[in-house]
């Protein structure tokens, strides 16, 4: 390269950036410095929204918030039907949706002939996880709620949000799986195994990391929408718990979009703590997931 | 998919070689001579074999016999089959689902893609080690130990795991650290693991598929010393693209090229006097 000069007179060689490296060089770390900059933007954007929320629902968050139902006195409202609301609702989803769509997966992945049938119900996986969610709310209402009559219940809306987060699941599933070193499924093969056992010990074990990784993703999406549980029909006022799955019941998101529609300043302070109980609920249910996650990679 | 399309009626469990062995005399008798009469010795013998990816054929008429108690080795250049070949011989193609076979394949007597056939049966007894170490994300023991416990073979575990690590000449680098996990070994190690997963299947067959071109010269060494040992009581194929390791290794070694077996015979006369003009170019290193 003409731009590697060298020293003739000392007879030595330089080993000093060139003008061409130098260019180079600046470039590399022009890039980085974008790049962190992006991040940071994300996380002072995040971090600023918390603090308007935290601050907001500051003085109002109390045991009593907690623990009380909702009320027309901004200062005797409480979250407890919508917290257990929520609670019901994001166990039965997860109870519905995780076999259901790593069963799916781990069909279309290690089952099914690689095919046209295949890739077409793969790309129509991908568009159903697109479907706005309230496309879904319609769908359950007509299917769970009216059709086979499961009525305004937790258990419609477990479905719903199930046939909503299920592509997600399906989609991570399969990366997972998909991930797993065919030299893994040989080598059990080669040993005599058969298909399940091949799956059962080596390719579900492997992939449960990237598994969980999905479901914590799906679940998080589960637990903040507010659009199919309108259409299903969750109430905006609930009094009570749900003490089965057939219950009427609220939501956390339902009950914070009603206070904070609603013109009292007072409320507005409620909903903000009715999104910070959501965020913790949200954090808990990560954590869980996180340590089964790092369980299930570090065997 | 194919391979449990074609569950057949030989029962999985805790059977052992002697159950089927009275049989295939038996089956030999009751087939059209000329198609099942094994050659004298033989373990495995393909007849006029075709492998089919979709269009295209791998393996193109192949009739070769593969003698009992020895090492035999494939060799050729790459893209010749060999690999193939190999897989066909314990149905690990039945997972690729553009594969098709034509032709026989011959396991004592036996027609291995016969319709009673239980590939699941067959792999249990034809054991295969590949080109890359492929440890299970487990400790040693349970490497080892896996192929038993899946197949139900009634045995102590622990003897069993033991006797096939020293069959494998890993016992003594392994003894105190058995629950580690086996990918901590080095390469070499990971490699004879593998081998020593195979043989606690009790197989009779042992194919390897280039097993030591991940390896560095000490462990190839190692291994291929193992071989010395195995062919005593096993009957091992391995396919190499290294010819010094065939040359050195194998009792037989057949020459393939473009999916067709150019020569196969003793592995003395194939590297000092061959028939064919190609299979001398190509032991001798003109081309390959």
């Amino acid at each position: 390269m003409s731009a590697s000069k060298v020293d003739q007179s000392a007879s030595k060689i330089d080993l000093r950036a060139t003008p061409k490296l130098r260019a180079r060089r600046t470039r590399a770390s022009v890039f980085r410095w974008l790049c962190q900059a992006m991040t940071l933007s994300a996380i002072v954007f995040l971090g600023l929204l918390l603090f308007q929320v935290v601050r907001d629902a500051w003085g109002w968050l109390d045991w009593n918030f907690l623990t009380s139902f909702p009320s027309r006195r901004p200062g005797n409202a409480g979250i407890k039907g919508a917290l257990f609301g929520t609670l019901w609702l994001i166990s039965f989803t997860a109870l519905i949706s995780v076999p259901v769509g790593v069963a799916a997966a781990l069909y279309l992945e290690e089952y099914a002939r690689p095919g046209r049938l295949n890739t077409l119900i793969q790309i129509n996986i991908a568009n159903l996880a697109g479907v706005p969610s309230i496309v879904y709310g319609i769908l359950g209402l007509a299917l769970f709620v009216r059709g086979i009559g499961l009525g305004k219940s937790v258990l419609a809306a477990s479905l719903t949000m199930s046939l909503l987060i299920l592509p997600v699941i399906i989609i991570a599933a399969r990366e997972a799986i998909r991930a797993v070193p065919s030299s893994l499924r040989q080598a059990a093969y080669a040993l005599g195994a058969t298909r399940w056992q091949t799956v059962r010990h080596h390719v579900l074990p492997s992939a449960l990391p990237g598994i969980l990784t999905g479901v914590i993703l799906a679940l998080s999406r589960a637990i903040g929408e507010a659009a199919p549980l309108i259409m299903t029909g969750a109430l905006a006022f609930v009094a009570f718990v749900p003490r089965s799955p057939m219950d009427d019941f609220t939501a956390l998101p339902i009950q914070i979009y009603n206070w904070a529609s609603r013109p009292q300043a007072d409320f507005h302070h409620l909903a903000a703590a009715g999104i910070v109980v959501l965020l913790m609920v949200l954090f808990a249910m990560n954590s869980v997931a996180i340590v089964l996650r790092q369980r299930a990679s570090r065997k | 998919m194919r391979a449990d399309s074609r569950l057949g009626a030989v029962a999985s469990g805790g059977q052992t070689m002697s159950d089927s062995e009275p049989r295939s005399p038996a089956r030999a008798e009751g087939s059209p001579p000329g198609r099942n009469a094994a050659i004298e010795g033989s373990v495995l013998e393909t007849r006029d074999l075709v492998v089919r990816y979709g269009d295209t054929a791998a393996v193109m008429g192949v009739s070769l016999a593969i003698p009992e108690r020895s090492i035999t080795a494939i060799i050729g250049p790459s893209g010749c089959g060999k690999s193939t070949l190999l897989r066909t011989l314990n149905r690990m193609n039945d997972f690729i689902p553009s594969v098709s076979i034509e032709g026989r394949i011959y396991y004592r007597g036996l027609d291995l893609y016969g319709s009673d056939v239980d590939p699941v049966e067959v792999r249990r007894r034809i054991g295969m080690v590949f080109q890359k170490p492929n440890p299970f994300p487990k400790s040693i023991y349970r490497n080892v130990a896996w192929g038993p416990q899946i197949n139900g073979l009634d045995t102590n575990l622990p003897e069993l795991v033991e006797s096939s690590l020293r069959k494998a000449a890993l016992w003594e680098e392994v003894k105190d650290r058995l629950r580690e996990p086996a990918t901590s070994l080095s390469g070499g190690q990971q490699q004879r693991l593998c081998i020593a997963r195979a043989l606690a299947m009790e197989p009779e067959v042992i194919l390897m598929d280039e097993p030591c071109s991940a390896l560095d010269p000490v462990s190839t060494a190692h291994i291929e010393d193992l071989m010395f040992e195995l062919k005593e009581r096993y009957t091992i194929v391995i396919v190499t693209h290294n010819m010094q390791q065939a040359a050195r290794v194998s009792d037989h070694t057949a020459f393939l090229e473009a999916g067709q077996l150019v020569e196969f015979g003793d592995t003395n006369r194939i590297f000092t006097k061959p028939e064919v003009r190609r299979t001398e170019e190509y032991v001798t290193g003109r081309f390959g």
